[in-house]
């Protein structure tokens, strides 16, 4: 029964993919549209893609986004491994409630509410708001990501592996180092990777932390969104969802690739 | 621990492996106290305390100068300057909220407007979900990244997709008319329809990957034995298949309704000026009017009405966990 497919399985997996792909794939298609009515197609052009080359607001915003978006993920990458060490591991602290509330909550939170709760932060300590708050705010909301997929991993990790090192004589910190961060490192990088893109992707909580001078790309495309369609808007867009597709399936490639040397490395050892 | 039984036994080296041990047991009570005191403070002074602020902020008076609200407590007035500034804090802005039928409708609005999405998202997520944990396992992984992938791809985007495509002479519409079945174009953008197709176009991964999750740890061969001491199909599903993924429709749905109610970019863009949703109030306070204390007011019942099916979520998530391990 199980892996064959039946009629109405086959069906609601092509009706949903198509739901999910199909708007994407239009957006794709009309970018390289000729005529400047998005919706009329006058055949097949790649001007808008030439016309962002000097569209130095676009490109200055660009430029922003992926200095906040690497600065942040890193930085909510480490936050995110040490909390999601700090759940996994220590099962018993004062505060761990609170602890794993403020971890869950980001998760699901409304951005208006952490855009405004961190923009009065920000007020209120008279930090002034430009780059620096933005990715403050960044590192805040996806450090909870990279900790929900750094502790999936770790929940899954066997422990005795850690044991035995350190019975060999490793210390903890080593022990850390050597044995479980090489385990947990392809969630790390899938951590980051998320944090990265959540960034790149953010427009609210931007909008509300960002000052002069820190425009993000999402706050340009909104602001052009809001006056309506155009190519060259579906063009940026085109690149964005190029450049993120890109990322994720070289991570899924490379994670798959490692998977397969190892079971190689293991099967040989048992050989021997 | 077969080195540590060899060394006991010889005894010579009993004492000093005793003392290491010490030394090593104490750096790791160090290096575990920063593992959770560094990410902890964190979240205290930018999660947690920022809540504090909005609070505080909320029962302020507007003043029109910069920053726009008045100070409610200041600190360097002392005691006596923190108990009189006590007596100016009001709950003005909340009794406006209350009076003004806009913040009342809006919040009841988006409540509905999110409840209808998540239940469109179950409808169409569930039989994606089904059949994903039916497929044949070589192909599953492809397909788990199908559905990952569009959650990769900026929000802003997707929803901005769909603009060509709602509007009145956007691609549907084209669609629609060369097939014949329309002969005036279907007003759907700026409407509430725009809304539930954007809600549940985004957050359908959200869905999709937990209820994924739950069924594809269901043994199968459960409905077979259901079917073979004569259960219908249909009667099979609701008596086993759905129990059992009740987590994972749990976990989706929440994951779905808790952030569609303070959904602001989907309400802004698809739904036109009319319809009310509390995300796009907060939003229009805070950068059109700005008025922030009322911008906090809004948020901070926004907050209370979400404590519920938050707890829940982390209530969910605890579970999770535990049979995790």
């Amino acid at each position: 029964m199980q892996g064959q497919l039946s009629r109405f399985n086959i069906s609601a997996l092509v009706l949903g993919f198509s739901f999910l792909y199909l708007p994407i794939i239009l957006l794709i298609i009309y970018s390289f549209n000729d005529s400047r009515l998005v919706t009329v197609w006058g055949g097949f052009s790649t001007r808008w893609y030439v016309s962002l080359l000097s569209n130095q607001q676009l490109l200055d915003a660009a430029w922003v986004t992926a200095r906040i978006a690497f600065v942040s993920a890193t930085v909510a990458t480490v936050l995110g491994t040490l909390a999601a060490l700090a759940l996994t591991r220590y099962t018993r602290f004062r505060g761990r409630f609170l602890f794993s509330g403020m971890v869950f909550a980001p998760l699901v939170m409304p951005e208006v509410i952490t855009g405004l709760s961190l923009l009065l932060l920000f007020v209120a300590i008279g930090l002034d708001r430009g780059f620096l708050t933005v990715t403050l705010a960044h590192i805040t909301f996806t450090m909870c990501f990279v900790a929900v997929v750094v502790q999936s991993r770790l929940m899954s990790f066997d422990r005795s592996l850690e044991e035995a090192a350190m019975d060999l004589g490793a210390t903890p910190v080593r022990t850390f180092f050597q044995v479980t961060l090489p385990v947990i490192l392809p969630a790390i990088v899938s951590g980051w990777m998320l944090a990265f893109t959540l960034s790149l992707d953010d427009l609210v909580i931007a909008s509300f932390t960002s000052g002069p001078g820190a425009t993000t790309l999402p706050m340009r495309i909104y602001s052009q969104v809001r006056l309506g369609v155009t190519p060259e808007i579906n063009a940026v867009c085109t690149l964005l969802i190029v450049v993120v597709t890109a990322g994720v399936l070289t991570a899924a490639v490379v994670n798959k690739r490692r998977d397969v040397q190892r079971q190689r490395d293991e099967q040989a050892a048992q050989r021997g | 621990m077969a080195q540590a039984v060899q060394e006991t036994l010889s005894g010579t080296t009993a004492g000093q492996v005793g003392e290491q041990g010490l030394a090593s047991r104490a750096i790791a009570a160090i290096t575990g106290r920063a593992v959770i005191l560094v990410p902890y403070l964190w979240l205290l002074i930018f999660f947690l305390v920022p809540f504090g602020i909005v609070f505080k902020i909320s029962l302020s008076q507007t003043t029109i100068a910069m920053p726009p609200y008045t100070p409610v407590f200041n600190w360097d007035d002392g005691i006596s300057g923190f108990l009189a500034n006590l007596r100016e804090l009001s709950f003005e802005n909340y009794t406006w909220l209350l009076d003004d039928a806009l913040y009342f409708n809006a919040y009841v609005s988006s409540v509905v407007i999110a409840g209808v999405s998540t239940f469109l998202a179950l409808l169409i997520g569930y039989p994606l979900a089904y059949a994903m944990a039916r497929a044949p396992g070589s192909l599953r992984p492809l397909l788990l990244m199908m559905v990952i992938l569009p959650f990769w791809t900026s929000f802003l985007i997707r929803v901005y997709a769909w603009i060509g495509i709602l509007k009145p002479e956007g691609l549907l519409n084209q669609f629609l008319f060369w097939i014949g079945a329309i002969d005036t174009p279907l007003q759907i953008m700026n409407t509430n329809t725009a809304i539930y197709i954007g809600i549940v176009y985004s957050y359908l991964p959200f869905m999709v990957l937990p209820l994924y999750a739950t069924l594809e740890k269901m043994d199968f061969s459960l409905i077979e034995a259901a079917q073979d001491l004569g259960c219908t199909p249909i009667s099979a599903f609701w008596k086993i298949t759905f129990p059992l993924s009740l987590p994972g429709v749990v976990a989706g749905s929440l994951l779905v309704f808790i952030p569609a109610i303070g959904e602001f970019v989907i309400p802004d863009l698809l739904g036109g000026s009319q319809t009310l949703m509390i995300g796009k109030t907060l939003w229009n306070e805070f950068f059109s009017n700005r008025d922030w204390p009322v911008a906090s007011a809004v948020a901070i019942v926004l907050l209370l009405i979400l404590v519920v099916p938050m707890m829940f979520f982390q209530r969910a998530q605890a579970r999770a966990q535990e049979q995790g391990r």
